[in-house]
């Protein structure tokens, strides 16, 4: 039986850690709050330019953009969103799980596979197969527009300079506060945008609108904004997703820690009661002895 | 009172004018260009610069940077980058990074660094503009 010191300390050990993993658990749904509320004022954009991207798009029929040019597959890059600090259980792990999942399965097609990894966590754990063209570290924190327009940009170069052939996705989808999931998306060439639920509200008038410049110079310039909005969208996904990820990893940690400490207390009050057996033992015999 | 117009300026931190207005001037692609109410439908990409509206007497200007504009059903959509209301802005933070972008682009040109050129050229247009959008009255 360990002596009672050790046990008061191990118990006061945990209590703190308690202590600073609520703490946490608190950080965590205070800026769960901040990234929700930067989402949320996110989507009036995406909606809105989703809506103008399918207008454009329905028309655009022939014109060869080099953004959307289908070239048969030989090497594919897939940028990988991950949280710049752990502590938020399996999030990353599960993100960069299904990254290497993508690469293998691109590997096994005879593809050679690239990524630009976003975040720290995904960059450590992605480094080890050699294959991180760039990396993007210490920006999840605090990421505005301009850092999403960087890393889109890149891409695009490299699929536009023909490094690359495919581009995907694969970041945390936000669904709710208890469920973050990974998820992947095709990223380039690009896509013509469908959006049947703006085609049904808006009656389609595009075939009478004023274009300046020309609707291809137009597309021209939309397409790399719109992976801009892509990879900001992930981006503030990730974030959210990350904050909810660890204020569930907190509290989970916070009941554990209350779990080790009532066990404690009890093998506390049990070392307890066996040095008071001891001594009045002790006491009995030596009262015996003087007899 | 004269027809209006819905005008709404949405950027990716949220929406920042979202009223009737009289008059919209923007810096489109192929100049500044005013719409005023039933206008066409019409779309339009837009350029560092400033975009002013007018209700009634009311005249605001705010400082944008790229993105594009469409209009249909007598309202006007802006989705641009950044959009910033010209008493909003920090006059002194332009000023230098006005200095700062002339003093890299200066720089950029004896030593040639090509990505320099174009960014230090954008965050000079963007000084420019947010300076006359703080200047006008």
């Amino acid at each position: 039986m360990p002596s009672l010191k050790e046990v008061k300390t191990k118990i006061a050990g945990v209590k703190k850690t308690a202590q600073i993993t609520k703490a946490m658990n608190m950080v965590a749904s205070a800026k769960l709050r901040g990234a929700q509320e930067k989402m949320e004022a996110f989507r009036p954009y995406t909606s809105k330019f989703n809506e103008a991207m399918s207008n454009l798009s329905g028309r655009n029929s022939g014109g060869s953009f080099p953004l959307m040019e289908q070239r048969s597959v030989k090497s594919v890059e897939i940028i990988v969103i991950t949280s710049d600090r752990g502590l938020c259980g399996s999030f990353n792990a599960n993100i960069v799980k299904l990254a290497e999942q993508k690469m293998r399965a691109y590997e096994a097609e005879g593809k050679t596979v690239s990524f630009v990894c976003v975040g720290k966590k995904g960059f450590r754990t992605l480094r080890k197969t050699g294959k991180v063209r760039k990396s993007y570290g210490d920006i999840m924190g605090s990421f505005q527009m301009f850092n999403a327009r960087e890393i889109a940009g890149e891409v695009a170069r490299s699929f536009v300079d023909g490094e690359s052939d495919k581009v995907e996705l694969v970041y945390g989808a936000f669904l709710s506060v208890a469920r973050q999931v990974p998820a992947a998306t095709d990223f380039l060439p690009v896509q013509p945008i469908v959006d049947e639920t703006a085609a049904e509200t808006a009656p389609r008038i595009s075939g009478e609108y004023i274009y300046e410049p020309s609707a291809e110079e137009i597309m021209d310039v939309l397409q790399p904004l719109y992976l801009n909005v892509m990879v900001y969208h992930a981006m503030l996904e990730v974030g959210a997703s990350e904050h909810a990820a660890r204020m569930t990893a907190m509290d989970n940690a916070t009941n554990a820690c209350k779990d080790i400490v009532s066990n404690l207390t009890i093998l506390y009050n049990k070392a307890r009661q066996a040095a008071i057996t001891a001594e009045l033992m002790d006491i009995v015999g030596g009262a015996e002895a003087l007899k | 009172m004269a027809q209006q117009i819905a005008l709404e300026v949405v950027t990716p931190t949220g929406a920042v004018v979202n009223e009737d207005v009289d008059i919209v001037n923007a810096p489109g692609y192929g100049g500044d260009f005013g719409v005023l109410a039933n206008h066409a439908p019409f779309l339009s990409t837009i350029k560092i610069g400033i975009l002013s509206y007018e209700i009634g007497k009311k005249r605001e200007n705010l400082m944008v940077s790229g993105g594009f504009c469409e209009v249909s059903n007598n309202k006007i959509t802006f989705l641009v980058e950044s959009a910033e209301f010209g008493y909003q802005i920090d006059v002194d933070r332009a000023m230098k990074a006005k200095e700062r972008a002339e003093k890299r682009l200066s720089q950029a040109v004896s030593h040639d660094e090509s990505i320099n050129v174009t960014r230090a050229e954008a965050a000079l247009r963007r000084a420019i503009a947010r300076l006359k959008a703080a200047n006008i009255k």
